[in-house]
């Protein structure tokens, strides 16, 4: 009993240590704002989190928003309203469906990479012969990840959705033989710049900062051997995963005024 | 990879973001807009056009000949003015056809559907159908129903 207890009070006093050092790293490195010197390697970081991830975000993108459309469909026509698939599609897909599965797949696909090779960067002691020379790592390695992932996520979250609703439009429209003025029209009458589109790129913006916080801090953070780094990438999928439906719900609940 | 290639990368990618903003902000995306040419105006006055929004379609025996282009209030009668554009290959519907607003379905979206008249004359460019019905609003015809109740 006694020692359960410790075990709890030692769990949480674990978790909280590494919550604080997570913080301390982000707003460490947040500052460093990268410098116009530093623009390659924010550049650089941009193509390895962003532009490497265009493929799999826009073929997941079209198989969603083709998905829908068949599905919308299917029960859409039993009222007759099949002129309601592109505007429910486009809301699905600019709210939730587009930042929240952009934001999973970022997180496995530039996620584990980010903490890879951060993790093997401390494990071959990289890290701490860079902090010898006098380069800052923070600055170096840790900040223009984070705000990579800050630019990037958002567009590639945009193209999601663009990507689903041209999907759609293709099943619903050319396919399936909703009318395309009605598939559009609907669209357009329904779905707020504002309060729609502006909303999911909110959501996407914290997805990516969280995404890419916990990824450069697992890495950061990883036991410096080959074990460490499968264990510390394996986290940063699952935790990142795991943030961002979370986040989604409570994101939703403060903007959309439930 | 060359640093310059990266950076050209790059920046397609930012502007891919850019133009898919745009076209989640405007909306035409997949839109040919450039379809006017092959059509010719024709107004109608509604007393109530109910739920009927631009590019509803037009159909005359279900058949879809044009969409709606413009609503307008006239001012003068306090009228909605509908301005449709029919197809230029649907160019023998005679002058005193009936334009009624209907519903697709019981929940689904209005559109207009067009009654051929006898008349030998033909609707051109800029005619007005006299003969209209508007939207059939469901609280009004509830009221009446109970209104000859009592």
């Amino acid at each position: 009993m006694l020692s359960a207890l410790r075990n709890l009070g030692q769990f949480s006093l674990d978790l909280l240590e590494v919550l604080g050092r997570a913080g301390s790293l982000w707003w460490q490195a947040i500052w460093r704002r990268p410098r116009l010197a530093n623009a390659p390697l924010l550049i650089r970081q941009i193509y390895q989190l962003g532009v490497l991830s265009v493929v799999i975000t826009v073929l997941s993108g079209f198989s969603i928003g083709a998905v829908l459309a068949l599905q919308g469909y299917n029960q859409l026509v039993k009222y007759g309203s099949e002129s309601a698939l592109g505007l429910g599609v486009a809301l699905v897909l600019v709210m939730e469906i587009g930042p929240v599965v952009a934001g999973l797949l970022f997180a496995g696909r530039a996620g584990s990479a980010v903490t890879a090779e951060i993790g093997l960067m401390k494990a071959t002691e990289q890290l701490s012969s860079m902090e010898m020379m006098g380069v800052d790592p923070l600055q170096r390695i840790v900040a223009p990840r984070l705000w990579a992932g800050f630019i990037a996520m958002p567009i590639l979250a945009l193209m999601f959705s663009v990507v689903g609703i041209w999907g759609s439009s293709l099943v619903g429209v050319d396919w399936l033989g909703v009318y395309e003025g009605a598939f559009w029209s609907a669209m357009q009458d329904g779905v707020d710049f504002k309060s729609h589109v502006l909303k999911g790129i909110v959501k996407s913006v914290v997805f990516g900062l969280v995404v890419t916080w916990i990824a450069v801090f697992q890495g950061y953070d990883t036991a410096p051997t080959s074990e460490g780094i499968a264990a510390a990438t394996t986290r940063t999928v699952v935790y990142s995963s795991v943030a961002v439906l979370i986040l989604d719900f409570f994101l939703t609940l403060v903007m959309f005024n439930f | 990879m060359q640093m310059r290639t990266i950076e050209i990368v790059v920046g397609a990618f930012m502007l891919a973001g850019i133009v898919s903003l745009a076209i989640l902000a405007f909306r035409v995306s997949g839109f040919s807009v450039g379809d006017s040419a092959g059509t010719y105006s024709v107004y109608a006055k509604f007393e109530n056009v109910g739920g009927l929004v631009t590019r509803s379609k037009v159909s005359i025996a279900g058949v879809i000949v044009g969409q709606v282009a413009e609503i307008e209030l006239d001012q003068k009668t306090f009228m909605a003015r509908v301005r449709m554009e029919i197809n230029a290959d649907v160019n023998q519907i005679s002058v005193d056809s009936t334009a009624a607003i209907l519903t697709e379905g019981l929940l689904g979206g209005k559109f207009i559907g067009l009654s051929i008249g006898a008349e030998e004359a033909y609707l051109k460019d800029g005619d007005e159908i006299r003969d209209t019905q508007s939207a059939i609003v469901l609280e009004e015809l509830i009221g009446q129903f109970l209104m000859k109740q009592f």
